[in-house]
């Protein structure tokens, strides 16, 4: 392996993934497990049924701190975060001046401050952006210190009530303090799988703890970052870096439902000319579900093509253990993304058939 | 028994009857992790050594699988593709990839020994 290790972050979980077998890979400059001993598919099909337990402390966790802090959070994304009630959370977008999206990230009214998580390798960037907008008076404390992990499943919330009977009466995007295990902890009922499920921010030095009372709930299993894509592909969600970047915007990425009724009247976001040129014109591409019709995967920066014309490219693609069945999602030219459109995926040089669908390709399963 | 060899590829290659049978290894199938789909060459294919011939795609990654000898493609492992999870089952008997008549036979020779192989897996 070309990337050393010894220059590679480590989350404080480190120590218990190499006690469960995990293979670590570099991802975003930390050394992550890609998958235990059980294996990418079995993972995958253990959080769809039961409890699948992921860490995900690479991820930022940062807070913004101070009178105006959801308007000061505005001069940077099109979500409406001003309208976001204390103990409720939202997805939403960063954007660059030109219109395409900085990083997708998470947003939690917590009452007295809002609270952030941003992706691993964006995290940077996207607090150097906040911190040039941020008025007198509004700080923003990024927390290095925090672990973050997700239990994932249609098990997980009942097996999690049993220790923290708190979480059962939270909705989908509801966040909370809640205690477990005698551990302070932040829940917020959501996550990046498809599933219903929590994502958990807690205390480095009590990640390991926490992680161990998790796994010993019945019909909980680690799972890694190879799960993790499986599934949120299934589930249609987007991956920065691979579906949606500086270069492509909402309304390009089929995320318009991210920005806000309010700030569609205001255009006060940075970008705002290109969305609202693309929302009245329509974008020159669209990014769409992709179902392949034979048994091949057809993986990111595969060509798509229409009688032999170029039309797109794949994104993100793969097998969906539950779909039993390859997958995909990425950029076609608008005129070609109407849901079942004939599409030929140059997979190594040879046409393979497929057409355009609905996400998610695995139902949703969200405790609405 | 005919002696198994091996390539710096991860593909095994045992000759019998003047026809080597080739797959990929316990190593290989365990660093793939779970496989979802492979391509296999058509028989009759003439191939050199080295040549890319075959695909073996895991939940994860596409990977390359070569020809580790020159010669004539004479047989593709159909229940291979009808299962691809016989290359992490059963590497080294029902999940192997393909047949080839070699031009030289003597090329096998050439390749790695078990316990050659066993030490280039743990130089990795």
């Amino acid at each position: 392996m070309a990337d050393s290790t010894e220059t590679l972050l480590e989350t404080p979980l480190a120590s218990l993934h190499r006690e469960l077998g995990a293979r670590m890979v570099p991802f975003a400059g930390y050394a992550m497990p890609v998958q235990y001993p059980a294996g990418i598919m079995a993972e995958h099909l253990a959080t769809r049924s039961g409890a699948g337990l992921f860490d995900v402390s690479h991820m930022g966790q940062a807070e913004l701190v101070g009178e105006g802090a959801a308007e000061a959070l505005e001069r940077l994304t099109p979500a409406d975060v001003k309208i976001l009630k204390p103990g409720r959370q939202k997805y939403g977008l960063l954007t660059t001046e030109s219109g395409g999206v900085l990083d997708d990230f998470m947003v939690a009214n917590l009452g007295d401050r809002l609270f952030l998580v941003l992706n691993a390798s964006r995290k940077d960037v996207d607090c150097a952006a906040i911190e040039a907008v941020l008025p007198a008076g509004v700080r923003l404390n990024r927390l290095p210190d925090r672990a973050l992990v997700a239990f994932q499943g249609p098990g997980a919330v009942a097996a999690l009530a049993t220790i923290a009977p708190d979480v059962s009466a939270m909705r989908f995007m509801d966040v909370l303090a809640v205690e477990i295990a005698g551990i302070t902890t932040l829940v917020s009922r959501s996550g990046y799988t498809g599933e219903d499920g929590v994502e958990i921010s807690v205390s480095a030095e009590e990640a390991e703890e926490l992680a161990r009372a998790l796994l010993a709930l019945p019909g909980a299993v680690p799972a890694g970052l190879g799960a993790r894509d499986s599934l949120r592909l299934e589930a249609g969600l987007c991956l920065y870096g691979n579906d949606i970047d500086e270069t492509t915007s909402p309304v390009e990425a089929n995320l318009v439902w991210t920005i806000g009724k309010r700030r569609r009247t205001e255009w006060n976001f940075p970008g705002a000319e290109r969305v609202r040129e693309e929302l009245d014109n329509g974008p020159k591409r669209l990014r769409v579900g992709i179902l392949p019709e034979g048994r091949q995967p057809a993986r990111g920066h595969t060509p798509i093509q229409v009688g032999g014309e170029v039309v797109g490219e794949v994104t993100s693609g793969g097998f969906g253990p539950s779909l039993n069945g390859p997958c995909a999602m990425g950029y076609v030219a608008r005129e070609h993304a109407a849901d079942g459109t004939a599409l030929d995926l140059m997979v190594r040089g040879k046409a393979s058939p497929a057409r355009v669908a609905p996400t998610p390709f695995f139902p949703h399963r969200y405790a609405r | 028994m005919a002696e198994i060899k091996f390539t710096k590829d991860h593909e095994w290659v045992k000759l019998e009857g003047g026809v080597a049978t080739i797959g990929i290894t316990e190593h290989a199938q365990n660093a793939l992790g779970d496989v979802v789909f492979v391509e296999l060459p058509e028989a009759g294919r003439e191939v050199a050594a080295e040549e890319a011939i075959a695909v073996v795609e895991s939940v994860k990654a596409a990977s390359d699988v070569y020809a580790p000898i020159a010669g004539k493609v004479v047989e593709a492992n159909q229940a291979l593709v009808d299962d691809p999870s016989l290359a992490n089952s059963a590497p080294t008997a029902e999940g192997w990839f393909f047949k080839i008549e070699p031009a030289d036979p003597a090329a096998i020779n050439a390749l790695m020994s078990e316990s050659d192989y066993a030490s280039f897996v743990d130089s990795l």
